[in-house]
Formats: structure tokens, sequence, C-alpha cells
């Protein structure tokens, strides 16, 4: 049966949950809804609460935790030998499941017949040939462990779906009935479906927690699974990138983090004064006419999506640098992919985000504290460079740092307009790559998914994880004290 | 103060210091100062009194030019400094305000070293050459504020740690500190404790030595103890200005008679 | 102290004359404000740069270069093209044949090169043989055939390819070009608006004309769907326990600082989290929609909760009062009062955050939905949701990333497309604030 049938059923009984809970509350008090301590609607979300609640959570968690205790059953159930022979265990249960899908697949089209797809002596050579000719992806040819174990998952998986909506859909009924059978007249419903919706409240708000769970252990165990087969000596202490998907790559990081860094700085430099001055102008000179027009038009390089970025990059920035700085021009330049395209290009893309934050902060600061400076006769630049910025300085700290965490966890405008090559160079003018563009290459790329190659993403990833996290904490820290002392 | 008395002969001079004459002061729509004629003598002290909202901060800020800061604010008629139209269109607003200084309601200092809060105008105006000279300047404008020897121990602490009656003193010292002709007060003691105030009065009265003091205050009270001037203004109108013991022992109009009395306001 | 007293009135000099130090402030003043200024026009010449690219390369994607040509077959001459080995170059033969002839009739040249034909119009016979096929009646009737030209042809229009620039290929020579400017010049070739690309799917890395946006924008479609569907109920729960119900302690502040951060975390940390949790570790099927669905719910929940906490704080508390004062639980206050006075503000943020779902590139390279996937429309409904594909973001990567300059166009064309689509949610957000805000 279909998940979403059973989700339906169980819908149904909720429905129906509803109606006779009411039902027989009303009934409790002769149809006088007066005498009942809630109103008759709550006994029938009560209802639909006890016959839904519990039935979908089941649901949920057996269809996470199912095929995960499936495929435990399954791998210690294939031959010692066949293991040691394949690359490793993951790649060995991802065949199968392979396999398992593939015969799915191939029975739904009718390609297969139900009894020749569990057949235990079929064919070897004749059951890849299906298989394949059935459009399914086989890398290799089916082996006898791994169609026995594919067969052995199909097996447990329908048994599993089988009880799975047995178990739902008692669960449903039992909810259900359990409701309609405290749904008297001084039962108090309401509070017992606003508990719930609380319970439900409670648990949205906690998506954000598991979110953060989820990326720190996604992360951190592939982390470990890298530095088993890579040393994080060689990591942190090699100076050297090159992956080689063949094997004896060397993969140190620091070219990728001079890269990261060398192009936030750049892009700093070009977002921090435009933008501070563009706050400044806006906030303290710009009338409100203007400030109507300039700020949204802003914002608006805010809202493009960095993909326009990349390409704005890669097709127009980058040939401009080169007929200025190219061959043709100043020499100095080779590609139009460089460390300048990309940081000139993020710093364009950060202007808003400095001016906005930024014009924010300098609003905070109080009208009493320009007034003071105005009135011992001090111009208005004079205020806003000796009194106004100092007192804003902890926010516009924060709002660079807010910033610079964007540069350095920016993707797409260095995937397309940094270069590719991982080099430790202190020309502006030279391709590099950061780490970010280094994670997507990893992980897009054919490497294996078991190599050093494609695991020291996560590595990356950790590790621009974590610098961001201290810079967005640090950041928001200072601009949260920073309001409070104006508050 | 020993030197006070061969001073009280100066307030008797006919010396008028500012004089304004046909004031108006519009808020967008709003009239809010309606054809003040005032004069203002040097080392005296001039109190404007009225209730809420009558146009005294607004005329009074009228008089080194803060309401430019205010866009939609517009201000006809002449207000004469020694002569000269503030609002001639050749006077710079910054170097009015260097020679009329300001102190504000709420104590307000600058979110950096006592030092530097007194420094900040002698900086901006050049008055000093050197560190010395600066350090002098300092010096001798926060003994004028009577807060040298609370603070001449902590100079290089944040002004904003100091307490209300202290910053507001503080504020006024750095007011000082650009050697004003004309310092404005506005409601100085409003949001000091009664201790504060007394010692804030007591300076004003020091003050009056040197400047011509105009002050903007709530307290009919305060403005009997400190001034020599009375002004009342209501509903923009300046009703009734004279000297402090007539307004308040023998108000002509009707109006001043009720206010002080109690009755409106 | 006498002395300061005896020169008081000589402190200051006249208002009206400026002195020196007062003009090298003023002009201090002045160049300040002038930097304010520059920096705002060096913002905004940006933003018209930008736009002035996107439009100048972008626009040329939705027109393409067509040949388009009466053609009158007989049943005979298809039955022998069918018959031979050469299907194909048969059928090519038999379009030259009514080309030539076409073009003798209204005067130009003569003689056609079949290779040239070729070389212009790529696989024509092929296109002409399917058309036959898919149309049996049109045999022996004049029909209108239009046929795609070379990508190359297709630059030569849009200034891509020019004479100068032009190095002989077995692609294109440049004599090539003398037969199409008199093939234009009969009408026979022309520029026409290319449905193809805005409904057409991806195509491979030789057939740049043929690639279009469609699929892709399906792809984003459906994942929008995924991020509406989950993130606005969650975020609006989220949103109102926190701001409503959420007592004060730990488990509270460490939520809240959760949020915040997860607001400024690296978009591409949330594709390493899809490809571990959904893909690795739930086996969900790669490249699909609604992993990149669920992928970009995670990435925006904090911005819709951030909004909507906004929104729900904007309502006033005496609002709440006046609820619970007349016997309203705490659960029904908020439900019935606060919400829906909240409903616009919280809708206005949930679609600037999907807006900012739908540009949103990096995770998705990561969970597989690059633009080659987008080969194929999604055969239903609820297959959209599973089937490989890709999204617009992805698709105009992916076209970047090739190394034909012809989809260097396409890249364009398909930002303006995004662009459009972004700047209609905008819209709607800003019409919605616009109607429905209220001010308390």
């Amino acid at each position: 049966m279909p998940v979403l049938w059973i989700f339906l059923i169980v819908l149904g009984i909720g429905a129906l949950g509803y109606v006779v809970a009411r039902q027989r509350a009303l009934a409790s008090v002769g149809n006088d809804p007066r005498h009942l301590h809630s109103l008759p609607s709550y006994y029938g979300y009560m209802g639909f609460l006890f016959a839904t609640a519990t039935a979908l959570l089941v649901l949920i968690i057996w269809l996470i935790a199912g095929p995960m205790v499936i495929e435990k059953r399954v791998a210690a159930n294939l031959p010692a030998g066949v293991v040691e022979q394949a690359a490793s265990q993951n790649l060995l249960m991802a065949e199968v499941r392979r396999v398992a899908n593939g015969l799915d697949n191939a029975v739904a089209m009718g390609v297969l017949t139900e009894g020749a797809a569990s057949n235990a002596r079929a064919d070897l050579t004749d059951m890849t040939a299906r298989l394949k000719e059935a459009g399914q992806v086989i890398t290799q040819n089916v082996t006898v462990p791994v169609l026995r174990a594919a067969q052995e998952m199909r097996q447990a998986n329908r048994t599993s779906k089988t009880w799975m909506a047995v178990a739902v859909i008692a669960l449903a009924v039992a909810g259900a009935a359990l409701a309609v059978l405290r749904a008297q007249k001084d039962f108090r419903a309401r509070n017992v479906v606003e508990r719930g919706v609380r319970w439900m409240l409670v648990g949205a708000a906690s998506i954000a927690i598991l979110t953060t769970v989820g990326i720190v252990l996604s992360l951190l165990f592939n982390t470990i699974e890298f530095f088993r087969i890579y040393p994080a000596s060689e990591f942190f202490g090699s100076l050297t990138w090159s992956p080689s998907f063949g094997g004896g790559s060397e993969l140190g990081i620091w070219p990728l983090l001079w890269g990261t860094l060398y192009i936030s700085i750049i892009a700093l430099l070009v977002a921090v004064p435009i933008g501070l001055f563009a706050a400044i102008y806006l906030s303290e000179y710009a009338s409100p006419r203007l400030r109507s027009v300039a700020k949204p038009l802003l914002e608006i390089l805010a809202g493009i999506p960095t993909i326009v970025y990349g390409l704005f990059a890669l097709l127009t920035v980058g040939p401009l640098l080169i007929s200025v700085f190219g061959d043709n021009g100043l020499g100095w330049m080779q590609s139009g992919t460089a460390v300048m395209t990309a940081g000139l290009v993020m710093g364009i893309m950060l202007i808003p985000f400095v001016s906005s934050l930024s014009d924010d902060i300098i609003n905070a600061v109080p009208q009493a504290m320009r007034d003071g400076s105005y009135g011992l006769g001090a111009t208005q630049s004079e205020t806003i460079r000796q009194v106004v910025l100092p007192a804003a300085l902890p926010g516009i700290v924060g709002a660079v740092l807010l910033a610079a965490s964007r540069a350095i966890g920016e993707t797409m405008i260095v995937v397309l307009g940094a270069g590719a090559a991982a080099r430790l160079s202190l020309n502006p003018f030279e391709a590099m790559t950061t780490v970010t563009a280094k994670i997507v290459s990893q992980l897009t790329g054919d490497a294996d998914f078991a190599s050093p190659e494609a695991l020291v993403a996560f590595a990356l990833g950790m590790t621009l994880f974590i610098i961001t996290l201290c810079l967005n904490v640090f950041a928001l820290y200072i601009v949260r004290k920073y309001r409070e002392q104006y508050d | 103060m020993n030197d006070m008395r061969p001073l009280e002969r100066i307030v008797d001079t006919d010396n008028i210091k500012i004089s304004a004459k046909g004031c108006q002061v519009y808020y967008g729509e709003t009239h809010a100062i309606k054809d003040v004629d005032v004069q203002i003598e040097d080392n005296t002290v001039t109190a404007f009194i009225g209730p809420s909202g009558c146009g005294k901060s607004t005329f009074l800020r009228c008089l080194n030019r803060m309401n430019d800061t205010i866009d939609i604010c517009r201000v006809e008629g002449e207000i004469l400094l020694d002569g000269e139209n503030i609002y001639d269109k050749k006077v710079d607003p910054v170097q009015l305000r260097a020679k009329v200084g300001m102190v504000f309601q709420k104590p307000n200092p600058f979110p950096k070293s006592i030092y530097d809060n007194i420094a900040y105008g002698p900086r901006i105006h050049g008055l000093a050459k050197s560190k010395a000279d600066l350090d002098v300047i300092v010096e001798k404008s926060l003994r004028r504020g009577a807060i040298w020897d609370e603070v001449k121990d902590r100079l290089d602490k944040p002004g904003t740690g100091l307490s209300g009656g202290q910053q507001q003193r503080l504020c006024i010292a750095r007011a000082v500190a650009t050697e004003p002709e004309v310092l404005l007060m506005d409601e100085p003691c409003s949001a000091l404790d009664p201790i504060a105030t007394s010692q804030v009065e007591e300076l004003i009265d020091e003050l009056r030595t040197q400047y011509s003091v105009v002050i903007v205050t709530h307290s009919m009270q305060q403005a009997a103890r400190v001034s020599q001037k009375t002004a009342f203004f209501h509903l923009g109108n300046l009703v009734e200005f004279g000297e402090t013991g007539q307004i308040f022992t023998n108000p002509t109009d009707p109006r001043t008679e009720s206010y002080i009395s109690g009755r409106i306001g | 102290m006498a002395d300061a007293t005896a020169n008081a009135h000589k402190r200051h000099g006249s208002l009206t004359q400026v002195d020196p130090r007062t003009r090298r402030r003023n002009a201090a003043e002045a160049r300040f404000k002038a930097y304010g200024l520059a920096a705002i026009a060096l913002g905004i010449f940006f933003l018209v740069v930008l736009a002035f690219s996107i439009i100048r390369s972008g626009v040329p994607a939705f027109t393409t270069t067509v040949v388009s040509l009466e053609m009158n077959v007989s049943p005979a001459e298809i039955d022998q093209a069918e018959s031979g080995m050469l299907k194909t170059a048969a059928y090519t033969k038999l379009f030259i044949a009514q080309l030539g002839s076409q073009m003798q009739e209204q005067g130009i040249g003569g003689e056609v090169d079949p290779e040239a034909i070729g070389r212009i119009l790529g696989k024509v016979g092929n296109d002409l043989r399917a058309f036959y096929q898919a149309n049996p009646d049109a045999v022996g009737e004049p029909v209108d055939f239009t046929v795609n030209a070379s990508s190359r042809v297709d630059g030569y229009f849009k200034g891509r390819v020019t004479r100068e620039g032009l190095v002989d290929s077995r692609f294109l020579v440049a004599t090539d070009l003398d037969v199409v400017d008199q093939l234009t010049e009969a009408g026979i070739i022309t520029r026409q608006f290319d449905w193809g690309f805005l409904l057409g799917k991806d195509a491979g890395v030789d057939n740049p004309g043929g690639a279009g946006i469609g699929a892709s924008v399906l792809g984003s479609f459906f994942m929008m769907l995924v991020v509406l569907v989950l993130s606005l109920p969650i975020g609006v729960a989220a949103s109102i326990y926190l701001e409503e119900f959420a007592p004060k302690n730990r488990f509270t502040d460490i939520i809240e600082v959760n949020i915040s951060n997860l607001a400024a975390v690296p978009s591409i940390v949330f594709g390493i989290l899809g490809l571990a949790v959904f893909i690795q570790f739930a086996s969900l099927p790669q490249s699909a929609p609604l992993v990149g669905g669920l992928v970009l719910t995670l990435m925006t929940l904090p911005t819709i909760i951030i909004s909507t906490r906004a929104s729900l704080k904007a309502v006033p508390p005496s609002i709440r009062d006046a609820a619970l004062g007349v016997g309203a639980s705490k659960m029904q206050a908020v439900f019935h009062h606060v919400l829906p006075l909240a409903a616009p503000g919280i809708l206005t943020g949930t679609i600037i955050g999907l807006a900012q779902a739908l540009g949103e590139t990096a995770p998705l390279l990561l969970i597989g939905m690059v633009g080659f996937v987008a080969r194929e429309f999604p055969t239903g409904f609820w297959d959209g949701f599973v089937e490989p594909n890709s999204a617009m973001p992805a698709q105009i990567y992916t076209w970047a990333a090739r190394s034909d300059v012809a989809f260097y166009e396409k890249a364009w064309g398909g930002i303006i497309v995004l662009l459009v689509f972004l700047l209609i949610m905008n819209a709607i957000a800003i019409v919605l604030r616009r109607r429905f805000e209220r001010r308390w």
C-alpha cells in the first residue's frame, strides 16, 4: 500500500474521529452545548488529533528507520567473503539497493514477472540483461550474493510496508476510539487540544536545532571518515592542493584558505568604503526623496541571485579587466577568471549588505549626540566622523564581520569568476580558488564517494562552517550589545 | 568669588547681546512662534518660561540656528547678535554656534573620554596650538563647569560613566570650552535630581559673569532663583518680558498672572 | 578671569566674514558629502551596468534564426527516399531541391551547395523525415516547413559570429555567409521568437540552439511548492511558539541563537547537509526537486521565522489583552486575533523568502540538480517531485560552464527568465505590504 494511501486513510479516520467525538460530546449533554466544558468543535479536534498525531509520528519514524534496519539485517546476512571483495560495505550495499530498486521498477514496467524477480535461482546474465533493457542502471554484472541480498531486501521491504500499514492504521483507530470514549461533558477537551497544539509548536521551533545538529553531524562523521584515510597533518600542514582521482592526491587546505581570504579582502575593500559612505549619505544628508529612491535601488543589488553575479563576473567583468590588465593592456592578467574579478563582483554584491546594516546602526545613534556636537559649532561631517561614527563603531564592525562571513561562504561567484587553480600567490590578477569552489568541484565530480578526494569536501565544509560560525556569533554578539546600549 | 562685586555693575549697563525682531517660526504648516520681539542682555541670565508646547525651546533653538537641522522648519524675521543678523545668507551657522553655545535638556556626553569630550570643541575650532594649550583649556573649562575636582583623576574615563548631574556639568564645561559669548540652556535641570539641580543652578549664576545666559525652564522657582530677566511665552506668543522680580510679583498681563498662580500651564 | 571678561566681545570676529579656518572646514564638509554621493552613484552605476549587460546579452536568447520553406513533396518522392539506404541524405536532397527551385523562382542564385546547406541547417534531413512521419497527411500537399538554423548562423545574426572573425571550419565557411545573406533576402531565413527556449528542455553540449529552460522552470516550480508547503506552516508555528508562548529559559535562548546563526550559515553548507542527510542517509533520490525543496526549506526557515516574528511583534499587546479579557484562552487569542492581523506581514516575508530560495544555486549542485539533468519533462504531477530535474539557477550555471559561447547567450537569457520570476514575486510582496500593512 503506497504511503500516500496510508496517509489519506489516517486522515480519513481522523475526520471520522472529529465527527463522532463531537456528536458524542453533544449527545452527553442532550445537544445543549452550553453544558459542555469546551466548545463542541474542541471535542472534534481532540478526536482528529488523537487519531492522527501518534499514527503519523509512527509512520514517519517507520519510514526513516525501517530501511535502515532492513539494510543492516541484509548486510549481516551477506556471505563473509563478498564484503572483502568489494571496495567497501557501503558500495556493496548501494549496489544491492540499486538492484532491488531495479527489480521493483522492472516488475512495474512489466519486463519481469513478480515470480521471476523473486526467483532465487534466476539466471544471472539473463537478469542483468533484462534489467539493463528495462533501463535500470546497473553498474556491473549482478553477482549471486548481490541478487540474493537484493531479493531478501525486497522481501523484507514488502513485509515492513505491510506491517507499517497495519500498525499505523490500528494506532489511528485506537486513538480515535480513545478520544470518542473521553468525549464526555466534563472532559476538558480544549485544554487537551491546546496542549497538543503547543507541542506541535515546540516541535516546529525545534527544527532549527535539528537543522544545526544535522549540519554538525553530517560534517563531523564524514570529516572523521576523511581523516581516517587521509592524515590530518597533511590536510592542515601541506601547502599544495592537487587532487588526482587516481589516488596520491595532495590535499593541503592552505591554498584554498588563502584564495578565500584574498578574494574576501578585495570584496570588503570594495564593499566597505562604498557601503559605508552610501549609508552615511543616506542617513545623514539625503533628502527624503533621494533616500526613497536610492535606498531601494541599492537594495536591489542584494536581491539579485548570486548566480547572476557569477555570470556577470565570468562574462562581463572578466573580459573587461582583461582588456585593461591583459596582454593588450598592462599585461598583468592572463585569463579573465582571477582573484580580482571575483573580489570585485563580490564587493558589488556586498555593498547593499554593508550599507543597509550600517544605515540601521547609524540611525540608532541618538539625535541628542548629534545636537550636542552641532551645538558646539561642529560641521556635519565633523559630527559624523568624530561623534556618530565612533559611537556606531561597534555596530559597524559587526556589520563588516557579517559581510566578511558572507564573502567567505559565497560560492557561485568564485566558482564562475575566480578560476580553478589552487595556488598561494600575492598577485590579485592570477586565478585562485576557494574553499567553497572546491567543495562544489569535489562533490560534483566523478570521484567515488568513499575516496579522500570526495570526502575532503566535508573537511572543507567543516572548516568553512567553523570559520563562518565564529564570525557570525561574534558579529551578532557585538551588534546585539550595541543595540542594547541605545535602546 | 571675590571678583563678583565689580561685575555686578556690568549687569546694569544696557548692553544688548541678542535682539530679535518680528521673529516667526513655522514647522511645516504649524505657526510655532508668532512675531516675537525680545532683547537679551550681556552678562545676564534670561529665563524663558511658559507651559509646555508654548514655543520657548523652539525660540531658544533659533538663537543659534539649531533649527537648521530640522528640514521642515522655517524662520522669518531677524535675530541680531551684536548687531549682525544671524539668518543672513553670508553667516555660517558653524561659526555662529561657536559663538552661541548650547546645553541640552538631557545630558548628552559623547561616547569618548572626559578629556576628549571637553577637547572636542577647541579641536574643531582650532583654539589650541599644542597639547599643552589643550590641557590648559580642558582644565580651565572643567573648573568653570565646577566639576574639575570630581573628575581630575579620571580624565581618560568615558564621560558616559558619570552621574546625571556630573554629566550635565560636563556638558556645560564642554560648551564653555569653545569660548562662546552666549550660552543657551534648554531645561538643563529637568533630568536631574534636586541636589544636582542646585549645583547646576549655582554654576549658572557664576557663568553669568562672563556670558550672556539664556535658560529655558519649566520650573518657575528655578527662573526666580537664577534669572535677572524673564520672558513668558504662551501659545507661540511672547506675552511678557521684563525684570524677573517684576514678572513674578507684579505681572501686567492676566495670562502671566494665571500661569504664575498655577491656573494655566 | 577679569581679563577674559574684558575682551569677551573680541573673542570672535564678525559673523558675516567667514574666517579661513571655517572656509577650510566647509571645504572638508563639501568633500565628505561628495564622497557619500559618489558612493551612492557608484552603487547605482554598478546596478545599471549589471542590468545593461543582462539585457544586452540576454535578449537575443529569446529569438532564433529559422529557415522556413514551402515544401511540396509527392508520395513517390517519399517512397523513394524511404527505400534508400541513406534515408536522411535523401530527405536532405529533397529539401535542397525545393530550396533551389524556390530560389530560382525568386531569381536569386541558382546552384545550392548541399554541404553549405548542411552547415547552415544542421541535420535538416532528420528533421524533415521526422516531420513527414509525424504528419503523413502533408505528403503531396504544399506545407510550410520550419527548421532551426545552426547555432553559428544564429550567431551570425546576433553578432556573435562576424565575417571578419570567421575562421573556416567544418561548421561554417565564409562563403556560407553569402548563401545565408541570399536566403535572408529571399525571406527564407528569418528570425522569430524562440518558444523552444522558454518551453524546451536542456540539450546536449553540441546543440546550443535546441536548449531551453522550460524543464528547469518546472523543476524550480516543484521545489518552490515543497518549500512553500513546508516552510510556511513550520515557520509560522515556530514563530508563534517563540514569540507568544516560549518561556524565557535556556532552551528558548538556544533556539533563538540557533536561528540567527542559521540565517548566516553559507548556503553551500546546507547543500552538504542535504547530500549527507537526505541522499546518503535517507536514500532519497538524487537530483529530485523534492530533495532540493527540503534543503531550501531548511535554508529559508530562519528568514521566514525572523520576518514572521517581526510581524507578530508588530501586533500591539492591547489586542491580546482584549481577547484574554473576554475570556479567550491564550491559544485562542493568538489564533483568532493575533495571527490574522499578522497574516499580511507573514505572507510578505514568506514570498521574499521564497524568492531568495528560487535564486539559490550552490546547494542544488551538491544534490545533483545540475542543468544537464533537465533533459526530460516530468511525466506527471507527483512524479515531478521525484524525477531527476534541474532548477533555473542550476541550469544557468551549467550553460555558463559549457565551452561553446552560444550557451552563454542562453545563460543570460535564463537569467532574464529567473529575474522576471523574482520581480513578480517581489512585486506581489510589495503590493501585499502596501495594501494590507497596518501601522499601529
